[in-house]
Parts: C-alpha cells; structure tokens; sequence
C-alpha cells in the first residue's frame, strides 16, 4: 500500500502549495469522463452500429460530429480550470459547529469567463463559482468545524464540469491555510467578580485609556493602534510600532478554570469559559482568564477577546 | 467527486430542454400518427405552461398512465412495438414524456441523449441537404441545453447559443477526419426489420393494369445518367427493367425458369454508337440496374439476364453509382433456346376470344407483317393515351381492344403482346423507363418514376428480338417529347414534372443538381470511395490498422490545434522587466535573492550591505530599471543600459 499511496501522492501532489499564487498548469489538472459522458460514448456506440446497420451515411456524419463535440468539449473543460490562478486569504476564526470559511481570490487573466467552478473540501459542502473575464473573485470556501483547535482544512477540491458535462476537471490546490476554531460557547452566568481580584490587580497592565509610550507590533494588536507617524519616522527598521495605554482601574473578573463545574468534561469546560470571555466582552467588564499553567492578565476590548479566545482553542491538557 | 445529492433542474434550462425535444421530435410528426403528434405536442405544451407558472410537475402515476396509453396506441397502430416506425413512435412518446418527470440534472442529461438518439432516426426517412441543415440547428439546441444543465444557465440564451455553435463549429474538423478515415463497414450487420425500406418506390416485380399508371404519378428520381460522350436520341433512351414472359389474364410477371434447365448466355451483336454513361441508382429494393438498351459492358457488380436486363447480385439497397456501356442499334439473340421462345408464346386458355380470333385472321402473315397489322389498328382505330382508364373486367384485352380503347402503357403493350402470342409470334413485356431529361446545370440525364413505362419485343427469325412500342403507335409524342406532352391536361401528373414557368423549372434544376452532388459526394462516401480516396492519398491497399493510425494521428493534430488555439498566449513580459528578472535570478545564483516583495532599490541596498563587490552594479541596475518603470520618462538607453547590467555581472566564483 505505501506504493500506491506514493503513487497517488506523486499523481495528485498532494504536498503543499508553499509558493503563491498557486497557477493551475497542465501538470496538476486532471480529467476524466463523468457519468453523463460515459453515457453519451455508449449512446455514439449504439449510433454507430444503426448508422452502419441502415446505411446512412449522415448518420456517420452526425456521430462523428458528436464524437468530435466530445473531444472538444474535453478540451474546454480543461482550459476552463488551465492557467486560473489562486490566492489563498486568512480565515477569520470561528466558533466550533459554525461554518468556518477560506476565502480563495481567483484570478482569470483570459478573455473568456470562468464558469461554473466548484470548490469544495473533503466531505464538505460544494459552492460553485464564475470568474468573469479579465477579472477576479474571492471565494469563501465553507468548512462546517465541530471542535475546537488549529483547523488545517487540507486540499480544496477545484472542479468544472463546463461546459458540456461530459468529462470533470478537477485539481487539488492545497494552500497553506489554517483556521483558529473558539471551543463552542455555552452561555453559563458569569462568576463573581472575586474579592482577591484587587489585590491581584496589576496596576497600568496594557488597558487602552491612557497613553503609556511605544512598543514593537504583535500580530494580535488591533491595526487602529498602530503608530504610524512613528512608523513613518523611522521606517529602516522595517518594524511596526504600536501604542501602549495605561488602563484605569476597574472591576476586574478572572474567569478560573477552577470556578467551572468540575463535573463537566474537559471541552465542555473550555466551552463554558468561552460562554465566560463572551458574557464579559459584552459587558464590556475587564476580565482576566486562568487556565491550568497558563494566565492571561485583565484587560478588556476585541483584542484581550481574541486573546483569551485563542488561548481556549489551542488550549491542550499537556500544556505546561 | 463524492456521491452528492442529485444536482436540482435549473430552471432556466428547461426553455432548452423543450425546444430540444421540439426540434428533435418535431419533424417526425410528417411520418407518425396524427394522435401521437398532438399527445407529442400538448404534452411539451403543458410543461412549457408548468414551466412559465413554476409549477409542480404532475405526479408518477398519471404519467404512467400516460406511457401506457401511448404504448398500447402505438401496438395498436403499428401492430408492434419494435421495428423502425414502431420503434421511431416510442422514442418520440418517451421524449415528449420524459420533461414531465424531469427534476434533476440527471433526468435532464437523458432527454438530451434522446434527443442525440432521435436526430438519427430522421435519416431512416430522408437524407437530404435540408434535413442535414436541420438537424445541425436542432443539435446546436440539444448542445446548448447541455451547456445551461451545467453552469451556463443564468447566461443570456445567444450566449449560450454562441457558445454551442462555436463547439460544433470545433468539431467540424473531427467530423470531416472520421467521415473520410474512419473505416467503413457495409451494412447491415443483421437483418433489418420489415418496415426499413418501406418508403421505397419503384418498378415492381409484375405488372397489371393500373401498376404503372399509380407509379407515373411521383415525381421522384428513379435514377440519374451522365453520358460521357454523346446522348443517344430522345426516342433511343428505353431503359431496361424487369421482363415479363407470364399471364395469367391480369398480371404479367417473370417466369421463374426451372433451374436444372441450362440457361444460355444471351448473344449480344452490336452496331453503332457505343454510349458510356454512369448512372446512379435510387434504391429501389429490386436487382434489376436499368440500363440503356442494350447493355454491352457492365459494372463488376451486374450480369447480364438471359432476358437482357443487367441483375445486382443484391437488391438495390442504396443508393448505387454504376457504369455502363450500351448500345442502341443491336441483334440480340438471333438464336433463342427453345424454353424461351415457348415461354413467350404461352397464353392462358379461353379468355379474350374476340382478340384470339383477330390474331387467327393474321396467323398466315409474316411475323413483321403481323406486328405492323397490329401497330396500324392502334395508330387507325380510336384508342386513346390516358392515365384514367376504365377498368376491365375478365377478358380484359378483348374490352380493352374492341370496347374501352382507352388506355397507359401496360395496357397497348399488355393487349399488343397477347395479340402477337395469339397469333403465334414469341413477344413479351418489357417494363422499364423511358427518356429522361437533361439537367442543364450539372449535365445529368434526370429520369423520373413518371417516365416509367411498358414496351414490348417480339422475337423474329433471323432478327433476334426487335422492341416494338405499341404506345409510340397511340402517342408518338410519349416518346419524342415525354409524358407532359402526350398527357392532355387535367391529367393526374405531378406537379414537379409540370413546371411551366422557366424560373421554377430553373430552380428545380439547380436544386436537383445540388442533390446530385450531396448524394454523390456526401452520402455515396462508400467504402469503395473511401478506399479510392486513400490510395490517392498514397496509402493503396489500406488495411484497418494502417487506417485507424492514421486516422489516429489526424484526430490528434486537430485536437492539438484546437488545445493551441485556446490556450491563452502568453503576454510577453516588457524587455525592461525581462532584463530585471534575468539580473535579479543571476544575483540569486550568487547568493543573495529578491524576495518577491523587495523593491529594486532597497534591494540594492541589502545587496550593498551582503555583496559590496556587487554593490556598484546592482544599484546601477536598479536604478535604471526603477527609473523605466516608475520613472515619469524612460528611454532606450536606459534599456540598454540595464541590458547591459546583465552582461557585465562578474563570473560566477566556484
């Protein structure tokens, strides 16, 4: 079996696409005839033998017209997915059991739309898309996520049956794509602010009310804190620069994986945390998140929420 | 790739499913039932209705019900369910039914493979230029359907149309590859049902009263003849069909000869003119080829009869392309064998005395004189030519000759032949067809079923057999002018032969002509044809594998062709670009790569900082590649300059 799967892999390259963006050559497009097709070669056959059965010699002509239809129909099949080039963009995270989505930019350099493209991954719903002519489209390909964690959604299945329906074309682009999924949230009351919340409390821990100077950018900052005119400044250093602010004080909630019901399973602890970080986000209260070896400091807006959000979906057992 | 659940109907596809079923079913309605033309056309009716007010599709049972009357109408008519017109009926009920149980794009593809199927049955009733330009149209609709079930749908209906004119249009080359390369058989593999040729028209295998009188009102070709020297006299052109030698006092036909009798070649000595000509033959499901009178050289494929007629082996299935050398002015068969000459004197006993008593009065005579006797009463007496005559009873010559005389062709040489055999000279019927007309636009003799017509030969002493045509004694004109002029008006002749205006009979000459060609040249491609067509092309005596190499390596250069033409030209990259991108993978072959988001210029100065050898140069290169590009104006010499860049980059270290 490791040779047939080498095969399949060496046939389908199923290695990863590293190199953006992904053209669609005659290497990695292949083609083969549908039902619909097999079921018109069998009807040109049964032609065929009536044609030569009766004598008529149009009727040779009709099949063999057909029959060149066919092959031509093959080739536009394939020119249809040939040369289209694709883009991968990030994925926004989603919550588990949503339908996380990959969006796909395609561009069509030729002069002749792009029709009836359809994308899909491994077992997961089909959306079909046109490219018009000299254009390009963004697809969101849909990935229905049931559990929480780094979703790699594996290879799109790119596949067009125009224009004819008689033979498939497909190929395997399979971008380096990740997705963060949010353990499912479960709306629970929230705990109690807890009394040692203050003593605990770091004074100026990055909140967002006072400015506090200047520190290198993190991918999770928000792109509205960015200092651009200290960018502008100094733009050999080829960093970005984002603004620090000294937060006030305020009540401060720490969701303790201890405070969950210690009678639920693992996940469904996580979940009910997540159902925590959202209720408190939405209360717009300052919350800080504790995990076995693993605390994430008070603080509040979208960013702190992606923060704690990401910390329960990557959030593993054997995590120190 | 996965089992999907099936793909739902677009609903813009449906216009095109109708109209494919219209156009492929539609022309049948001339040869069907009128019921299942109505069944046929209120059923595409209501589903268009369903259609345009998105409504449901009716359910199973009522179109099982449907089915069922449509079959049981179809046993009951046909008495059959197989067969071709039976078989013709079912597929065009099923494509008229088959939209209403349509949901899904599966259902769909089978209407469109039916209807592929159904363009192919319309060649078992005709294969002329309007029913090919037809079925083109009715294709590109069936391909259009196609093109809406899969993604096309929502695009305006030209657009889908273009776009399946353009594939077909594709498709041409292949079509004209395997027409003249795929290696043809000769059909038919099996049998054919009964009904396959029941359209075709012809001389029968007998004659009777009224046979050819019916015959003479088509207007159809019976067969074409191109001269390829001189064209014989109007009055020579007696073309030679089956031999009657038996009456039973109604009906004339062949005797059978008993088979142990030895049967004697005919001797043929001919005189003057020998006239080449080929014809083509119309199907007519009979072995007899019609040729002039008489033949003297004969295609591989004909014999001569002991009676003078030239045989196929086969009944005349096709349309056949046949050469001929004949001769007008002949002695056939001075000396007769006995089984003939007693076989052309044999009469049924007691019927038509009064004509067996005018024959007895000339028994003393000459064999010659007894003919002109008898030529002179027809020419004297009052005997009229007519299409319409009176029927006869019993004694059918006697009424026709002393009461009646009135009469077509079967009738003088039917009651002519009687008077000669009763008046013991050997003579028999001869059915055939007489004169033709020449088709100034292509130069081919045309003759009609409606110059069919029945002569009579006697057989002299010394002689052999002489023709005699009792008819040309009645109506000279039948002969010298053909059957327009001898008919008076009012007869039922038809219409294509009684064209008056010379602009109508123009055009059908030329149409007939463009006829002529299409059968030759596009229906008559044989494999005789075929095999002359590849020795031409070098490849004599071609056998099946070197046929289908060939035919192999054609259908792949059209396809490589068509791949070529549609694959997208690759828009060649600016020279100035081309210059960067060629210094920029030299520098990377020294070490020091452009990320594709460096521009030139901080590229230059990273590789200032890595490569200080190579510092000068690339800050040159890009300084005049960002100055093209970016620069408000760019010159040559900054090409070239850049061109240059390239060249001078220092040899790679080992």
């Amino acid at each position: 079996m490791p040779l047939f799967a080498a095969l399949k892999r060496w046939l389908f390259r199923l290695a990863r696409d590293e190199q953006l963006p992904i053209v669609l050559g005659q290497r990695r497009i292949f083609i083969v005839p549908t039902r619909a097709g097999v079921l018109f070669a069998g009807v040109l056959a049964v032609m065929l033998i009536g044609a030569i059965n009766y004598n008529l010699s149009l009727g040779h002509a009709l099949i063999f017209l057909l029959a060149g239809l066919g092959l031509v129909a093959m080739v536009h099949t394939f020119h249809n997915l040939f040369g289209l080039s694709l883009t991968p963009e990030r994925a926004e995270a989603v919550f588990a059991g949503d339908l996380a989505s990959f969006p796909l930019q395609l561009d069509n350099a030729r002069s002749e739309p792009r029709r009836a493209l359809e994308f899909a991954f491994d077992g997961q719903p089909l959306v079909k898309v046109d490219v018009p002519a000299q254009g390009h489209v963004t697809v969101a390909i849909p990935y229905a996520t049931s559990k929480r964690g780094r979703l790699d959604p594996g290879r799109v299945t790119l596949a067009t049956r125009y224009p004819l329906g008689l033979f498939q074309a497909w190929s395997y682009p399979h971008p380096r794509w990740s997705c963060v999924v949010y353990p499912k949230p479960f709306r629970t009351p929230l705990p109690r602010p807890s009394p040692g919340a203050q003593a605990d409390h770091h004074h100026g821990d990055s909140g967002q009310e006072d400015f506090a100077g200047l520190r290198p950018r993190q991918p999770s900052d928000p792109t509205r804190h960015i200092a651009w005119k200290a960018v502008a400044r100094c733009a050999d250093e080829q960093m970005l620069l984002v603004k620090q602010f000294a937060g006030g004080a305020s009540d401060e909630l720490w969701l303790d994986w201890s405070l969950t019901p210690p009678e639920h399973g693992h996940e469904d602890r996580l979940s009910i945390l997540t159902g925590w970080v959202m209720a408190a986000d939405e209360q717009q209260a300052r919350y800080g998140l504790t995990l076995p070896g693993q605390q994430i400091a008070p603080a509040q807006g979208n960013v702190h929420r992606t923060h704690c959000l990401q910390a329960l979906a990557l959030y593993s057992e054997s995590a120190p | 790739m996965s089992s999907q659940p099936p793909h739902a109907l677009e609903h813009g596809a449906v216009p095109w499913l109708l109209t494919g079923a219209l156009a492929t079913a539609g022309p049948h309605a001339e040869h069907l039932p009128l019921w299942l033309s109505l069944l046929v056309a209120s059923s595409l009716l209501w589903r268009a209705w369903l259609w345009q007010q998105r409504r449901p599709l009716p359910p199973r049972w009522s179109l099982a019900l449907l089915v069922a009357v449509g079959v049981a109408g179809i046993a009951w008519q046909f008495h059959s369910l197989f067969g071709k017109d039976a078989g013709v009926a079912m597929l065009v009920l099923f494509m008229a039914l088959k939209p209403m149980e349509t949901r899904h794009r599966r259902d769909a593809l089978v209407i469109v493979m039916l209807g592929y199927f159904l363009l192919l049955t319309h060649y078992f009733y005709s294969q002329s230029i309007p029913t090919g330009l037809w079925l083109l149209i009715a294709m590109t609709l069936l391909t259009g359907a196609l093109i809406s079930l899969h993604g096309g749908g929502a695009q305006p209906i030209m657009t889908i149309a273009r776009q399946a004119a353009l594939l077909l249009l594709q498709a041409l080359p292949f079509m004209f590859i395997l027409y003249l390369l795929f290696p043809r058989v000769t059909g038919p593999l099996w049998g054919l049902p009964e009904d396959a040729r029941a359209s075709l028209s012809g001389l029968s295998g007998e004659m009777s009263p009224g046979s050819i009188s019916h015959l003479i009102q088509s207007g159809a070709i019976a067969f074409r003849s191109r001269f390829a020297g001189e064209t014989p006299e109007k009055a020579d052109l007696y073309w030679r069909g089956p031999v009657f030698d038996s009456y039973d006092g109604v009906t004339w036909r062949t005797a059978t000869p008993p088979a142990r009798l030895p049967r004697p070649a005919p001797v043929i000595e001919a005189s003057g003119t020998a006239y080449a000509y080929t014809s083509i033959l119309e199907a007519h499901n009979q072995r007899w080829l019609l040729a002039l009178d008489v033949a003297t050289s004969l295609p591989p494929e004909g014999s001569l009869a002991p009676t003078f007629e030239v045989l196929a082996r086969e009944p005349l299935r096709v349309r056949t392309r046949m050469s001929f050398v004949s001769a007008v002015d002949y002695h056939a068969n001075r000396i007769e064998a006995p089984a003939i000459l007693q076989q052309a004197l044999a009469l049924p006993a007691r019927i038509n005395p009064r004509t067996r008593a005018l024959a007895s009065s000339w028994q003393s005579l000459p064999a010659e004189k007894i003919a002109a006797a008898a030529l002179s009463m027809f020419r004297q007496e009052d005997f009229h030519y007519t299409l319409r005559p009176p029927l006869l009873g019993a004694d059918a010559v006697d009424e026709f000759l002393f009461v009646t005389r009135r009469g077509f062709c079967e009738h003088y040489a039917s009651a002519f032949v009687f008077l000669m055999r009763a008046a013991g000279v050997p003579a028999r019927v001869v059915a055939g067809y007489q004169g033709g007309e020449v088709n100034p636009v292509d130069g081919y003799l045309t003759v009609r079923q409606s110059d069919a017509h029945a002569w009579s030969e006697i057989w002299l002493a010394g002689k052999g057999w002489v023709r005699i045509d009792p008819t040309a004694a009645v109506a000279p004109s039948r002969i010298e002018q053909g059957i327009v002029a001898a008919l008076p008006e009012g007869e039922p002749l038809p219409s294509i032969v009684r064209l008056d205006a010379t602009w109508l009979r123009q055009l059908r000459n030329r149409w007939e002509a463009a006829n002529n060609s299409w059968n030759q040249w596009v229906l008559g491609y044989n494999p005789q044809r075929q095999r002359e067509l590849l020795s031409w092309a070098g490849l004599s005596d071609p056998d099946w594998q070197s046929m289908t190499a060939s035919l192999a390596i054609l259908c792949s250069l059209a396809l490589l062709i068509i791949t070529w033409w549609t694959l997208p030209r690759r828009r060649r990259a600016d020279p100035a670009q081309r210059a960067w991108q060629r210094y920029c993978a030299q520098l990377a072959r020294r070490g020091v790569g452009r990320a594709t988001w460096e521009g030139p210029l901080a590229f230059a100065q990273r590789v200032a900082r890595e490569r200080p050898d190579l510092a000068a140069l690339t800050s040159e290169a890009a300084g005049c590649y960002a100055q093209l590009r970016y620069g408000r104006n760019g010159s040559e010499n900054l090409l070239e300059r850049l061109q240059q860049c390239v060249r001078r980059l220092p040899p790679q270290r080992p």
